[in-house]
């Protein structure tokens, strides 16, 4: 039976705690037995024998959890085989994620996460820390939301070296930039557009400034060029700037413009000119990352880089890789 | 279009004249002038690199001039640009003197802005341009990409790079 506790109780850690329940009877078959043990929000939490439908509802009706044991107690005290850290990201300190994650992986437990903070903040030390323990720490989601990446990198190009990752790791930044191209309207309008449509946040700076694009490069440096890169060694550009008659200037010679991470000699996130043919042109909030290898050449991935259930698809996939005791069936 | 003349001049005085006259006679424009004292020759004259931007239907006349002076004429080619990129400035282009941007990136001798296409939208607003560089090799066009990205910081503009390689 593997216990899990799902420290952090919002969009995320509710969508993972859904599919948990919506594809139980799969999950057994591939994993092995499995309950969830405990739920914690930043209020409180509910542990020891419950149902997760009753905890959801709770939440859902409430907005918060009963008073309870703390996220840190639980991570600290309760039983449990696997954590899933999925609570508000934070890349000044990586807190409170960076704790609850160290705590765990101190006890020998597995941790599966979309929070970046922990591993922008400190992603060597989480490695060694989990490494001596002898337990894993899984972070597809905190890359892409439901775009593979790493795992994909690490399983599927296993055998290649990896020269280069670029490309688009902020949705919202691609949905003003290819709103702007279409429509050809300012800036400051289709960051309120977006902010309404819920796209962007009412504070946008993290996603417009390139913050949030910045953080996922240094998961990606660390995790799959081995780059040991902290934020400060990114070069960060963001779109503030870009006009619409940039886009018709671009355009007439065959380009347009998209907000483009990049990890190879040198770490940035940058505005970029970029043919229009090119497999990075995308619209709406679509994430993609270009690799490029010594074996396959280039290899692109597509995919939803946020939401509920995209999100929890990276850290059900994570959860499968991490116990799947048998080959899984494919059909 | 970019030229290197390599003359050999006596080493008395007036022999760098003899050879800049005719230059700006026709209209060229010298970027530089290396003396290779080191690379003097059996009859003792001085090696001179000249690095100039000159019409190209011009180059033969300048030749024939420089001969008619006197001056040994021992090599002279044509600088090739191979290697082409185009970037995208948004900011205030032309309040910050848009010639001497091209001039600096002209002057290196490797590289050239070959094409410009600014977009102004409105008074005091931001513009835009396409500027295209061409230089002599993959790592001199980085190298004036570098010079631009500078000048632009210096200058508050921001420059938008291209994704570089095309998709394979
Ligand atoms: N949403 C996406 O599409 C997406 C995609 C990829 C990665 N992520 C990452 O996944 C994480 C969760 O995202 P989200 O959208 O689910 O955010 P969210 O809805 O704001 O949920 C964050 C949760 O963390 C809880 N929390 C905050 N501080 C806590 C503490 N000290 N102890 C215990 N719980 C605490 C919050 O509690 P309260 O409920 O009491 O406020 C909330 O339940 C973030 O790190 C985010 O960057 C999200």
């Amino acid at each position: 039976m593997i216990k899990i506790a799902i420290i952090g109780f919002g969009t995320v850690g509710q969508g993972v705690a859904e599919v948990l329940i919506e594809k139980k009877e799969y999950l057994t078959k591939v994993v092995g037995d499995y309950k969830v043990v405990a739920v914690a929000d930043s209020k409180g939490s509910i542990t020891g024998d419950f149902d997760l439908n009753h905890a959801l509802k709770v939440k859902r009706d409430k907005k918060r959890l009963p008073d309870g044991l703390t996220a840190l107690e639980i991570v600290k005290n309760l039983d449990f085989d696997l954590l899933i850290e999925t609570t508000t990201t934070n890349i000044e300190d990586g807190e409170p994620g960076l704790t609850h994650i160290k705590e765990a992986l101190k006890r020998g437990k597995d941790v599966i996460t979309s929070n970046k903070g922990p591993l922008v903040v400190s992603y060597k030390e989480l490695m060694k820390i989990s490494k001596k323990n002898n337990c894993n720490l899984l972070f597809e989601a905190t890359v892409g939301g439901a775009m593979p990446v790493i795992k994909f990198v690490r399983r599927c190009l296993a055998g290649n070296k990896i020269l280069s990752i670029k490309g688009i790791l902020n949705g919202t930044c691609n949905y003003i930039l290819s709103r702007m191209e279409k429509e050809k309207m300012p800036f400051k309008q289709i960051l309120a557009e977006a902010q309404e449509l819920k796209i962007a946040e009412a504070d946008p700076s993290y996603d417009v400034d390139g913050i949030d694009a910045a953080s996922k490069l240094v998961i990606v440096a660390n995790a799959l060029l081995g780059i040991d890169a902290k934020l400060k060694d990114v070069k960060i550009t963001g779109i503030r700037e870009i006009t619409p008659e940039a886009f018709d200037v671009a355009m007439e010679k065959g380009y347009t413009i998209r907000l483009i991470a990049e990890a190879g000699n040198e770490l940035k996130v940058s505005p970029r000119l970029i043919p229009l043919n090119h497999p990075l042109v995308l619209q709406g909030t679509l994430n993609a990352l270009q690799i490029k290898t010594d074996l396959a050449g280039d290899v692109v991935v597509v995919g939803k880089g946020a939401g509920k259930r995209e999100t929890a698809s990276a850290i059900i996939s994570d959860f499968i890789d991490l116990y799947a005791n048998q080959t899984i069936n494919f059909i | 279009m970019m030229l290197t003349l390599i003359v050999e001049l006596k080493d008395k005085p007036g022999q760098l004249i003899k050879t800049l006259e005719p230059i700006s006679k026709l209209g060229g424009n010298v970027i530089g002038i290396v003396h290779k004292r080191e690379k003097i020759t059996p009859l003792k004259k001085i090696p001179v690199e000249i690095s100039l931007e000159i019409e190209e239907s011009k180059i033969q006349r300048l030749i024939d001039a420089l001969k008619e002076n006197g001056i040994t004429v021992r090599e002279y080619n044509q600088v090739r640009l191979v290697t082409t990129s185009s970037l995208l400035l948004i900011g205030h282009i032309v309040h910050t003197d848009i010639s001497d941007t091209i001039n600096r990136i002209d002057s290196t001798g490797f590289a050239e802005v070959v094409d410009l296409h600014i977009n102004m939208p409105q008074l005091n607003g931001p513009s835009t341009a396409l500027i295209t560089i061409s230089a002599t090799g993959k790592e001199k066009l980085k190298e004036a990409i570098e010079l631009l990205i500078n000048i632009c910081k210096e200058k508050g503009i921001l420059v938008v790079e291209p994704i570089n390689e095309e998709f394979l």
